[in-house]
């Protein structure tokens, strides 16, 4: 127990350890050659490992709704520079209040090339909504599993290649307040960002056959039309849910842009 | 080329609703279902709980103890009470630091650098007398206590405190039609009215968040601690015993500070059943874990991230002001300067609210900044009472080194106990500052409602202390 806290403290300040290769940029987010996007529920700590990634200190606060709008931020690891972009915190991308419009919109039609999202590590069962929803939209994502260290004072334990191999994209376990698994996280961040690692994420099942054939259906004439929309399925479920701002993205043309 | 576009996708659309009316109208519900039985399922395969965790039970014992029906509500007064005591006596010896370093060394030095290059009296006097006086007084003033209100503030927010005081709160602020959110950005007026507007971007509903923007104001905030303070100790202190008299003037600010509380639900019941009807929406606040705040780190982020930026916007409004105050002290029409033509044409009003023609000036001169309101009251009486042997010259803003002096300059102006108390009244009841307005009109985007947010509590203002003056006539 006290080795497996000890040990990435000792990793992490040494020079063949992968932090030795990120450099964070603050708020020089130009030029970037990838774009990431930081979505999670509300007080999951995404400022934080916002703040931890960037160097940027952006105040992070213990109440849900802290971060209002989008924050940017800039690093480079392995000679590539990736800008950051915190997202506010959601519980879910179906309702359309402002917050989760914002973090929605930029999923969708801001296409990030990697989306991360953190979870609280001590509530996984309430974050999943969250995740299995953006893992709807996007191909390209890592959960980072924050708060590892509270969830262990809670005396909760994760297996974490299982939730990968359920999840169908990496999973990195953090205590981004202590900076504990940051190195490890922009790791799998380039990772996901330069197709080392490939994404088969999870779709949503228990549906039942009526439902699923419908959103099946829809979503292969929509994929029939547009061969390029990475996320057919999704937007056949939100166009099934009468979603109207999905209606009015298809037909002026944003959402297949 | 827009037909061509727009065929595929009407086509889709129309197959969509037709499919909505197969699957039925509860599709959102089935969606959800299924999203919340993948989760069961993935969560039960990974996480290992452990329930009888001790943490867990202290962490439900804090939650039962700080959001209980009995003590709730009490531990949060102590909480205010203690933050306020450590902020008021805290500040007073980096203040006064500050006042020595900008006032007593600073000043002379530039005085004399100015003397020496051989300045006009105009320029010298309104660049220094005017302008500097007024940045170095709202530096001396401000910095200390928000470096203390600030730090402690976001370590309380840290912890995980300020959600169980919207918990608390919520029941009250639902039945004045407002959000229950509110008592967060209420709170946070405390330090600031602009990061209190700010802060209200947590409330979705357009109503309530307009509701918690023109009711900020009655959160007394950093530039009117030191006002009432002041005022509390000189009046108020002295109308009882000695011993007393430091315990009933803190007593007195607290007093004040809850009034403003009262005008809060007040008048957010008065504008949800005539402005801004409608229905109060639901919201699930999620009582986070209780967190070990990180000191340093807090400290850090807070003084960079508030005070800094809410000083420098003071700085920016009070040197305008400065300078204001220094032209009408020093233009003379006919013999008499502007201020005193304005003081005795204000007097009249001001004696019918029990305050008086150059609290009212001060009022109109220091709009920027609330915190130049008393050594603008003090330079106005001084120069307009004809009152020798203090303050620096016409138009420049000093400050007194003890309450007694002050009180002396007070008493020769004609105040009485009455004048002081409604003096605190008005601190608490009259327009935002600018800084405030600016910051209202950019996240309303409205002059309405701008307008109503300064108007609203000037006239709960004039109101309150027109009749308190009118009783104390007629019972004193």
């Amino acid at each position: 127990m006290e080795m497996n806290n000890q040990m990435p403290e000792a990793c992490e300040t040494c020079a063949l350890n992968s932090a030795s290769q990120l450099k964070k940029l603050g708020v020089n987010v130009d030029n970037s050659d990838f774009v990431v996007a930081l979505a999670g529920n509300p007080n999951t700590g995404k400022s934080t490992v916002f703040n931890a990634l960037t160097g940027l200190r952006q105040h992070t606060g213990n109440w849900a709704g802290k971060t209002v709008s989008r924050a940017e931020g800039g690093l480079t690891y392995a000679d590539k520079r990736f800008k950051l972009i915190d997202l506010p915190g959601t519980y879910s991308l179906l309702s359309t209040s402002e917050d989760e419009e914002v973090a929605r919109n930029f999923i969708l039609f801001g296409r990030p090339d990697v989306t991360v999202v953190v979870a609280d590590a001590s509530r996984l069962e309430r974050n999943l909504n969250l995740i299995l929803q953006v893992l709807e939209i996007t191909d390209k994502a890592v959960l980072c599993l924050n708060l590892m260290d509270e969830a262990t004072r809670h005396g909760i334990a994760i297996d974490e290649r299982t939730l990968a191999k359920d999840l169908g994209v990496p999973v990195v376990a953090t205590s981004a307040r202590s900076n504990k698994g940051i190195a490890e996280l922009i790791k799998v961040i380039h990772q996901v960002a330069t197709n080392q690692i490939a994404c088969k994420p999870h779709r949503i099942k228990n549906l039942s056959s009526k439902v699923k054939e419908a959103i099946e259906d829809l979503s292969n004439k929509i994929i029939a039309e547009y061969p390029e929309l990475p996320n057919s399925r999704w937007v056949a479920m939100r166009l099934l849910d009468g979603d109207q701002q999905v209606m009015e993205a298809l037909q002026n043309g944003t959402l297949t842009a | 080329m827009e037909e061509e576009l727009k065929k595929p996708t009407e086509d889709i659309l129309s197959y969509a609703s037709s499919l909505r009316w197969k699957v039925g109208d509860d599709f959102h519900d089935k969606l959800t279902e299924a999203i919340y039985s993948d989760a069961a399922g993935i969560t039960s395969r990974v996480v290992k709980d452990d329930k009888g965790n001790q943490s867990y039970h202290l962490d439900q014992t804090l939650d039962r103890i700080l959001t209980s029906r009995r003590y709730g509500f009490v531990i949060m007064a102590l909480v205010l009470a203690v933050i306020l005591w450590l902020t008021i006596e805290g500040a007073n010896y980096p203040s006064g630091l500050l006042d020595t370093l900008l006032l007593q060394m600073v000043y002379p030095g530039l005085k004399s650098l100015s003397a020496s290059i051989g300045l006009p009296w105009w320029l010298d006097g309104f660049l220094l007398d005017g302008v500097y006086m007024a940045v170095a007084w709202v530096i001396a003033v401000m910095l200390p206590p928000m470096a203390i209100f600030f730090p402690m503030f976001t370590l309380l927010e840290d912890f995980g405190y300020l959600p169980r005081v919207a918990f608390n709160l919520d029941g009250l602020f639902k039945k004045a039609g407002a959000h229950g959110k509110q008592a967060l950005t209420m709170s946070m007026g405390w330090g600031c009215n602009a990061a209190g507007v700010v802060a209200t971007r947590i409330i979705d509903s357009p109503r309530e968040r307009l509701i918690a923007i023109i009711t900020n104001n009655f959160s007394l905030c950093n530039g009117r601690w030191p006002t009432q303070i002041l005022i509390a100790t000189i009046f108020i202190g002295a109308v009882v015993p000695e011993s007393f008299s430091h315990i009933a003037s803190i007593l007195a600010v607290i007093a004040i500070a809850f009034l403003g509380i009262f005008f809060t639900f007040f008048t957010s019941w008065l504008l949800s059943r005539s402005l801004l009807k409608g229905e109060v929406s639901t919201f699930s606040l999620e009582l986070p874990p209780y967190r070990p705040p990180r000191l340093w780190k807090t400290i850090y982020t807070s003084l960079i991230d508030r005070t800094i930026i809410v000083l420098w916007r003071a700085i920016v409004f009070a040197a305008p002001a400065g300078a204001v105050i220094w032209l009408i002290s020093n233009i003379h029409i006919g013999g008499e300067s502007i201020a005193a033509y304005s003081i005795e044409f204000l007097d009249q009003f001001g004696l019918l609210l029990g305050l008086n023609g150059v609290i009212l000036l001060a009022y109109v001169v220091a709009i920027p900044a609330n915190e130049i309101v008393i050594p603008t009251v003090l330079m106005l009486t001084v120069s307009y009472f004809g009152i020798s042997g203090v303050g620096s010259g016409d138009g420049v803003m000093f400050e007194l080194d003890s309450a007694n002096e002050t009180a002396q300059i007070l008493k020769a102006g004609g105040w009485t106990l009455l004048t002081g108390i409604n003096l605190m009244l008005f601190s608490l009841l009259h327009n935002p500052c600018s800084t405030t307005i600016f910051t209202i009109y950019r996240e309303t985007k409205s002059w309405k409602w701008t307008t109503v947010a300064t108007i609203l509590p000037i006239i709960f203002g004039l109101v309150v202390c027109f009749l308190v003056a009118q009783f104390w006539r007629l019972l004193v």
